[in-house]
């Protein structure tokens, strides 16, 4: 895993000093609110609905043992106990004071870790598939070309002021983990002729006018890949509608001059910047890949995981939901996940952080990933450890056997913190996680993504869960609109509205109804909710949620 | 004839804790909404609103919240302002906790 380099923890350090100053000035007075907001918002904080929120970046969703104790620390510290994991592999503290936020930063800068660039209009913390170094089906680990990207674009003069917010996804992979096609780039890295280099995506995004990212470039070779990547972000720091904040983002930019124009402009810009990049990028490239070598994985047999699985019917449950293929024989990818029936999705106690991390330092090789799906990764365990790991998760509530199912949720924080949001995310969460827990149905059910976001700028990813649901705030009453049939891996797609939204009341119900016509309409239980929909279409879903007030209406 | 005028209570947040805190009638800020001061008239409220943004090395983002004057106090007319003065559903903590 990457170290800091001198170079690193200097500029860590000297971001932290600035920061304490300028907190400091704030609070005596010397600076207004106006000069302050700017230098909150470089270094992560932000005011919210309650209190201040410190979002603290974890690169690429990767974190060392030491690092999680550390999160568990600020947590237990200065904040009340526990953190919210994000959809960008962040940390949010909901409760931290002004006051504190100086020694928070110090804290995590002792264990590597930061808040720089996690809000802002600039280069956001990169993300990557979280089970990066470990899924079967990768071709390359996407992390030493996200930290590449992080070192190139941390405080990169020209991008400090951009028109908005620009977010940056890698994958390495067959399957998309990253949901690289919803950023405003999205990399897939990939071998063409031995070449290793990346499908360069752009203008993908979620927000209030979602697009699926537009392949720009098939094939850029990881030599050209910064310099391509800096004159993309060039052409449209010099395009972007800086008029119109909701017209600012690349997506608008690609959607309003058309991707041709786009890619002959970067290609320009391209031709102009290459030359300046003469090849210490691709030193320091294979000085990071070196830090990201694989484990030293062991060759020991798998019969305590056989026999557990045969004997235990709670952890085979728990072994088919939460498992997937390693690609290291005797090994697999657990994944804990944060969402027990009635929690908050992707929070996590002080406790529960220390446990995990205790799990990885034992068994897990000192790594643990955050999923933009929220919950917690150990990217690599051996499979006869397994039994023993489920033994301490389920002693800690963090063996709940739910991955992919109806109540691993993904939920923003919504009108419980969120300043920008229009209606409440978590209780809808913890309301249908409840529901479908007491009807025992949601493993029948089987694969089935719900998310949720309270607001517009869908942090909740509402517009490519199978079933979407948007909070949004009508005359003065939390209104929530349902959306059908998004996709969020490789084959990325937008959810189609099925109508009227519903009331905080009406909504669990109302997915009760969806859920249930997919079950009387599907073909057998190996058709997929996903599949059922694209097979059989809106209709049977909107007679389930609107009866025949739906043909009444269509027949006015 | 105008429209009525919606009373308002002056908030923000604590510039510190962060902690919610309205303005109250001897210009003190409070944790709690019914110690507010109802602002009845606009003028009024556009003349506290001045003051209350003057006081920057106390409180940040300072805003007029509509309020109803009731029996006891006023009380936030949309559900934003009510999870505002209660902290969030999910946690036994923020204001609901004490009130």
């Amino acid at each position: 895993m990457y170290s800091y380099t001198d170079f690193d923890a200097a500029f860590v350090a000297e971001r932290n000093r600035q920061f304490r100053a300028q907190v400091a000035r704030r609070i005596d007075g010397s600076l207004t609110e106006d000069e302050f907001k700017p230098f909150r918002l470089m270094n992560g904080v932000y005011l919210q609905l309650h209190a201040y929120m410190l979002r603290v970046a974890i690169p690429y969703g990767t974190l060392r043992a030491e690092q999680m104790e550390m999160l568990a620390h600020l947590a237990e510290t200065w904040d009340k106990g526990y953190g919210h994991f994000t959809t960008r592999q962040n940390i949010q503290y909901n409760w931290p004071t002004l006051g504190d936020i100086p020694e928070m930063l110090d804290a995590l800068a002792s264990v590597e870790m930061h808040a720089i660039q996690t809000s802002g209009n600039t280069i956001r913390n990169v993300t990557a598939d979280h089970f990066a170094g470990a899924a079967a089906d990768e071709i390359a680990d996407p992390r030493p070309v996200a930290e590449l990207i992080r070192q190139w674009s941390t405080d990169h003069p020209e991008f400090q002021a951009l028109p908005r917010k620009f977010k940056v996804a890698v994958t390495g992979a067959q399957a998309d983990r990253a949901v690289i096609r919803a950023h405003d780039i999205g990399l897939r890295l990939h071998e063409q002729n031995g070449d290793l280099g990346a499908e360069v995506i752009v203008g993908g995004g979620l927000g209030r006018t979602p697009m699926i990212g537009k392949t720009i470039a098939d094939h850029v070779s990881l030599d050209d890949l910064p310099a391509y990547l800096e004159a993309v972000v060039s052409v449209w720091n010099l395009l972007g509608r800086r008029d119109n904040k909701y017209k600012a983002r690349i997506k608008i930019t690609v959607h309003e001059h058309g991707i041709d124009e786009i890619r002959a402009r970067v290609e320009d810009r391209f031709a102009l910047i290459r030359p300046t990049f003469t090849g210490a990028h691709m030193d320091l490239y294979e000085e990071i890949r070196a830090q990201f070598a694989p484990p030293g994985f062991r060759n020991a047999p798998t019969d305590a995981f056989d026999t557990a699985y045969a004997a235990d019917p709670v952890f085979r449950a728990w072994a088919d939901t939460n498992l997937s293929a390693h690609k290291a024989p005797g090994y697999a990818i657990a994944q804990i996940s944060l969402k027990a029936h009635g929690a908050t999705p992707g929070d996590a106690s002080a406790e529960q952080m220390r446990v995990m991390a205790r799990i990885a330092r034992a068994y897990g090789h000192d790594e643990l990933r955050i999923s933009h799906e929220q919950n917690v990764v150990l990217p690599h365990v051996h499979k006869s450890d397994l039994p023993e790991i489920h033994a301490i998760l389920k002693a800690h509530g963090l063996a709940t056997a739910n991955i992919g199912l109806i109540s691993d949720i993904i939920a923003c924080p919504g009108m419980d913190y969120c300043a920008l949001a229009t209606a409440r995310s978590i209780p809808i969460a913890q309301q249908i996680a409840t529901r479908f827990d007491e009807l025992k149905l949601e493993h029948d059910v089987g694969d089935l993504k719900i998310k949720i976001s309270g607001c517009i700028n869908a942090c909740g990813h509402h517009h490519v869960g199978h079933i979407g649901i948007l909070g949004l705030d009508r005359a003065g009453v939390e209104n929530y609109q349902v959306t059908l049939g998004g996709d969020h891996t490789e084959t990325l797609a937008l959810g189609d509205r099925t109508g009227p939204g519903f009331s905080a009341e009406e909504i669990v119900p109302a997915i009760e109804r969806i859920v249930t016509a997919y079950l009387n309409h599907r073909e057998n239980a190996e058709e997929s909710f996903l599949q059922a929909y694209r097979r059989l279409g809106m209709e049977p879903f909107k007679q389930a949620l609107y009866g025949d007030a739906a043909k009444r209406s269509q027949a006015a | 004839m105008p429209r009525a005028f919606t009373p308002k209570v002056i908030t923000a947040n604590a510039l510190i804790s962060g902690e919610v805190v309205y303005l109250t009638a001897d210009d003190r800020w409070s944790p709690h909404l019914p110690q507010a001061e109802l602002l009845t008239d606009e003028a009024h409220a556009q003349l506290r609103l001045v003051e209350a943004n003057a006081r920057q090395s106390e409180v940040v983002g300072v805003y007029l919240a509509d309020m109803a004057s009731t029996d006891h106090g006023p009380e936030p007319t949309h559900f934003r302002e009510d999870f505002r003065r209660r902290g969030p559903s999910n946690y036994d903590h923020g204001k609901q906790a004490v009130l």
